[in-house]
């Protein structure tokens, strides 16, 4: 094994699992303030895509314009879906919650590829096909730009949590309670926490499909995006970062080294392997809060 | 009207907890039994092949995770794997010569074996990680078979299955895979029925309400949990050897998807947790209703020239789904089981409504 090949698979990993992260992010935060997980964050992620083809294909919109929209339709998306869906959920078993978001998942992953047509889409944003050369090793501008404007959302929102709204978030994800008791609003900062969460969806749904082109597939994120924030913990931002360093490092790495031993398929196992294994070792991942139960 | 409770008196104990201690629903049950028997003779055989048959296997493989959903309330997002490790398991012996009822069984065995192990992983923690290792399990599950040439028979390949017989009878043509396919479902329903009137049914029950609750009155949550994963993975790998020789006739891994599980699931919400007779509502809403509103469109569309592309009306059931589950937990949690219920109630009585207890 040459080393300029494990450079090239150790770096495009590297930014491959930011761009993961960015979708695991969104898990947390939402996550962190209503203490739901939701499933349904790869189809979050596959409908801004869509929503910026509606826009820029659909509507004529040149590029930098469609995805500021995008975006603020689907916060809007987000704070509904809380508002109808999620919001009546209260109180119902952790199972009924999930189901519902995997219900939604389903019902998104249906709908989108049913009304906009199930074909692949590409989805230009304008990064140059060619790769880029440093030395010897070839990376992929794609990745490299996506992974950067991910690393600099995810810093952006640790950023954003000591801000005074972030610190709100903090509080209502403590105890929901007591900071009703002090004048929080808690629904308002959940359907913010739902807004931001579709904005950051959308944001690697549009990296992502440049990459890869826009069709359902996009909603298999949700699997390595559950990996992430299991694995980093699943109320903690810092986390996301390491862990997705880390998914993307190990997906890149088996797929380069495994796969010619067993034939393939290897990259779509490693996720479910580190769920499996982070909770077999460490159910609260490496920078969560253990839980702890109260009777 | 239609459920009379009216002079039904029960005397003794034991009359008023059987299983159907109103007449009334006994004749139904019989009345069903003898139609699902007499069916093969009574329809054209594409519907008992193509309809019939699926609706029982798939009621049977739905009683099996509506027992670990529903009565001990443990999520599991990888049933399709678990059935599908009982298909390949059961295929495989087959092939070598073992008898069915012996495949049937070890397909179930290993299935619970394997499903145990995951299971115990994944009790150390509930919830909201459960469902999220049993999808990891699903996943990797599809993985080994699909990357083992020797489980799969390659990647693109499907395993037939040999001729087989059942208690002395050959399952081949169209009646007799419908029969043994009843035969299992009977006894399956038959154990759920009365599952729930057994201790084990009682404890399950108590750790679905509260685990500590229920480990404060002396039941172990932990052994109860998995010996839910036990019997649920077990009735999901023996549907798997059901469902390989009796509907598929040849299987391949892409048939044992994550698709199937959520569809699994699906059953199992709308027709209501925890409910024996809601599951086959439950599985005949999800089988059907695609069909119907796919033909539905279809003559919508020629009706008044609409044009609907073929893009919506392939992903018409996945939007289904998706639709039904969440507007079931939004509007009635309990499911379809529970709005019977309701009918059923209002008509015991009825037209005495002020006798209702």
């Amino acid at each position: 094994m040459d080393t300029i090949l494990l450079m090239e698979l150790a770096i495009n990993g590297v930014f491959v699992g930011l761009m993961y992260a960015l979708v695991a992010a969104g898990i947390v935060l939402i996550y962190k303030t209503s203490g739901i997980a939701n499933l349904a964050q790869g189809a979050l992620a596959m409908t801004g895509a869509y929503a910026v083809l509606l826009f820029s294909n659909g509507f004529g919109l040149p590029m930098w314009a469609a995805i500021p929209v995008a975006m603020v339709v689907m916060f809007g998306f987000g704070v509904l879906t809380e508002r109808i869906a999620l919001r009546r959920m209260i109180g119902q078993p952790v199972i009924m919650v999930i189901m519902l978001t995997i219900g939604l998942e389903i019902f998104l992953r249906g709908a989108l590829p049913g009304f906009f047509g199930a074909a692949v889409k590409r989805l230009n944003i304008g990064i140059p096909n060619a790769p880029l050369f440093i030395g010897d090793l070839l990376l992929n501008r794609a990745l490299l730009i996506g992974g950067s404007v991910s690393l600099g959302l995810i810093l952006l929102s640790i950023v954003f949590f000591n801000s005074r709204f972030g610190i709100i978030m903090r509080a209502v994800s403590d105890n929901q309670t007591a900071s009703w008791s002090v004048g929080i609003r808690v629904e308002r900062a959940i359907a913010v926490a739902w807004g931001l969460s579709a904005v950051m969806a959308t944001t690697s749904g549009v990296l992502w499909g440049s990459t890869q082109g826009v069709d359902w597939s996009l909603s298999l994120l949700l699997i390595k995006a559950l990996a992430i924030a299991i694995l980093g913990g699943l109320d903690s931002i810092v986390g996301v970062l390491i862990a997705g360093v880390i998914v993307g490092l190990a997906e890149s790495m088996a797929t380069g080294i495994l796969d010619p031993i067993v034939g393939g398929g290897t990259r779509d196992v490693v996720a479910s392997v580190i769920i499996m294994l982070t909770l077999l070792l460490r159910p609260h991942g490496l920078f969560g809060r253990e839980h702890i139960e109260r009777v | 009207m239609f459920f009379r409770k009216a002079g039904i008196s029960h005397t003794r104990y034991q009359d008023e907890r059987q299983l159907w201690p109103l007449p009334i629903d006994r004749y139904a049950v019989v009345a069903v039994l003898v139609l699902m028997i007499a069916a093969p003779f009574l329809v054209d055989r594409l519907y008992v092949v193509s309809y019939l048959l699926p609706l029982i296997i798939w009621s049977t493989a739905a009683l099996g995770l509506n027992f670990l959903m529903g009565g001990a309330g443990q999520i599991h997002l990888g049933y399709g794997a678990v059935i599908g490790i009982g298909a390949y398991t059961s295929v495989h012996m087959m092939r070598a010569g073992v008898p069915l009822e012996i495949s049937m069984i070890g397909g179930g065995v290993l299935a619970a074996m394997v499903g145990i192990v995951f299971g115990a992983t994944a009790l150390r923690v509930k919830g909201l990680y459960l469902a999220m290792a049993t999808l990891a399990m699903q996943y990797i599950v599809d993985f080994v078979i699909i990357q083992f040439p020797s489980i799969s028979g390659g990647t693109q390949a499907s395993l037939s299955v040999p001729p087989v017989t059942f208690l002395g009878f050959a399952v081949e043509g169209d009646k007799a895979p419908y029969y043994v396919a009843l035969f299992i479902c009977a006894i399956v329903t038959l154990f759920m029925l009365n599952v729930r009137r057994t201790s084990l049914g009682r404890a399950l029950a108590a750790v679905r309400e509260k685990d500590y609750a229920a480990s404060i009155i002396g039941v172990d949550p932990f052994r109860y949990k998995l010996l839910a994963f036990w019997v649920s993975s077990f009735i999901g790998g023996l549907m798997g050897s059901v469902l390989a020789v009796c509907f598929y006739r040849a299987i391949s891994p892409d048939q044992f998807h994550l698709d199937l599980s959520i569809q699994l699931v699906a059953m199992v919400i709308v027709g209501g947790l925890g409910s024996v007779l809601g599951v086959y509502f439950g599985v005949a809403l999800i089988l059907f209703a695609p069909i119907v509103l796919n033909q539905l469109i279809g003559a919508i569309s020629e009706q008044f020239g609409l044009s609907i592309t073929n893009d919506l009306r392939a992903h018409l059931p996945l939007m289904l789904y998706g639709g039904l589950i969440m507007g079931f937990l939004l509007i009635e949690p309990l499911g379809l089981a529970k709005i019977y219920g309701n009918i059923r109630n209002y008509f015991l009585v009825w037209p005495f409504r002020h006798s209702r207890q």
